[in-house]
């Protein structure tokens, strides 16, 4: 079909023709500049796959263990990322409390299981079979994921309880610095286009 | 290359918000779905404006209790103290983390009101079919996108120090009023950032009436 090799502009909604990219290319729409598509390799989706359970892993430690712990004249309180849920619930905030699930709990969770099922049976040559809805949930549910925001408020509560008592932190804190930068390399290896471009060819 | 810029539209074809697939578009068409995905087919996103003044009107209404209601109750040994997040702010710039202050300035107040005035001149300008340099207003849309999640950090400082400062009798620190209000303020505004079409800057200059 011809119409495959002409792509609009999400912003814009300029026609353009699509031309072939090198690896790591990057197609740009010649009138706004936003990105239209990126160059593929065959090696996108491997990668992914390895960020994504190294993902998993830190996500798992990030939450079993206490992010920072406090102690103040003999007093000692931990908190683990559920705590910090749980402590806005009792406390009668439990809309705030949702929210903070929400963004640093249930959708990171969401994230990294939905591309695991996608990457892991595309790593043995299989399509799974609710791919077009995981992709399309996925999209929806990205932004909404914000556990940089997160660790940059866990850093400037410390800074505030500083002052006030000794403040130790856990092993959860480094999981989660670590966390960060390998969900953002798993996000730029991983390339919707290839999967929609897979479905295609299976269509 | 040709020197009259052509849109999808303009020839009669239609990008899937989802998966980027063109369509041939049907005027008369209104359930058309997208043949890869089967997501719903629009040429723009429906009711952009309107949803997006929705949401603003409300953030608009939500922002002044978000700042001058206190985000948290401290309960110490040395008294009782309600903090707004303006507050917290001159607490860290004066117990010396003048960088800190900036951080949580720059997120909480300044992000969230130059969002909010972003938001609505980019509506008010393509309501007026406005054609005033569209790469400068496409710029000032992802930007607003970008940074717009990063409001969320005071909620986030004030659950983690509520779930710290449970000491008894020696401290505790309560949510406020205020941190319901931020958070709304926060979530309506990214909603009304992702109902607006950034094609709509482009279109009328594109299709002149």
């Amino acid at each position: 079909m011809g119409l495959s090799t002409l792509i609009a502009c999400h912003e814009c909604d300029l026609l353009q023709r699509r031309v072939p990219l090198a690896n790591a290319g990057v197609a740009r729409c010649r009138r706004c500049d936003a990105v239209l598509y990126r160059g593929s390799s065959s090696e996108d989706s491997d990668r992914a796959l390895a960020y994504t359970l190294g993902g998993l892993i830190l996500f798992l430690i990030a939450n079993a263990y206490p992010i920072v712990a406090l102690e103040l004249q003999a007093n000692r309180q931990a908190a683990s990322l559920y705590d910090t849920v749980h402590a806005l619930w009792v406390d009668g905030r439990e809309d705030v409390s949702l929210l903070v699930a929400f963004t640093t709990l249930v959708t990171p969770a969401l994230e990294i299981s939905l591309l695991l099922y996608l990457l892991i049976p595309l790593r043995f040559g299989r399509t799974p079979s609710e791919t077009v809805a995981v992709l399309r949930f996925l999209q929806r549910v990205k932004p909404w994921s914000m556990m940089e925001v997160f660790l940059l408020g866990i850093l400037v509560s410390l800074v505030k309880l500083e002052h006030l008592a000794h403040v130790e932190p856990g092993i959860a804190l480094w999981a989660f610095g670590a966390l960060i930068p390998v969900l953002i390399a798993a996000a730029g290896a991983f390339n919707p286009d290839d999967i929609w471009a897979k479905i295609d060819h299976v269509a | 290359m040709n020197q009259h810029p052509v849109t999808a539209r303009q020839v009669g074809l239609c990008a899937c918000h989802t998966c980027g697939l063109l369509s041939k578009w049907k005027r008369d068409h209104a359930g058309l779905t997208c043949p890869r995905c089967s997501s719903h087919l629009h040429l723009r996103k429906p009711d952009s404006i309107a949803r997006m003044w929705a949401f603003l009107i409300a953030s608009y209404l939500l922002f002044l209790p978000a700042n001058l209601l206190p985000i948290m109750h401290t309960n110490s040994l040395f008294g009782a103290q309600s903090d707004t997040i303006m507050s917290g702010i001159v607490y860290l710039w004066v117990s010396g983390s003048w960088h800190l202050a900036m951080v949580v300035f720059i997120a909480s107040i300044l992000v969230p009101s130059a969002k909010l005035l972003a938001l609505t001149f980019l509506a008010v300008s393509v309501q007026k079919r406005s054609q005033w340099d569209p790469i400068q207003r496409t710029n000032l849309y992802r930007i607003v996108e970008l940074v717009g999640r990063w409001s969320m950090l005071d909620i986030f400082v004030v659950s983690v120090l509520v779930a710290l400062v449970q000491l008894q009798s020696l401290a505790t620190i309560r949510a406020g009023h205020g941190a319901v209000a931020f958070g709304a303020v926060v979530v309506l505004t990214m909603f009304a950032a992702m109902e607006f079409d950034p094609r709509l800057i482009w279109d009328p200059q594109d299709d002149p009436r």
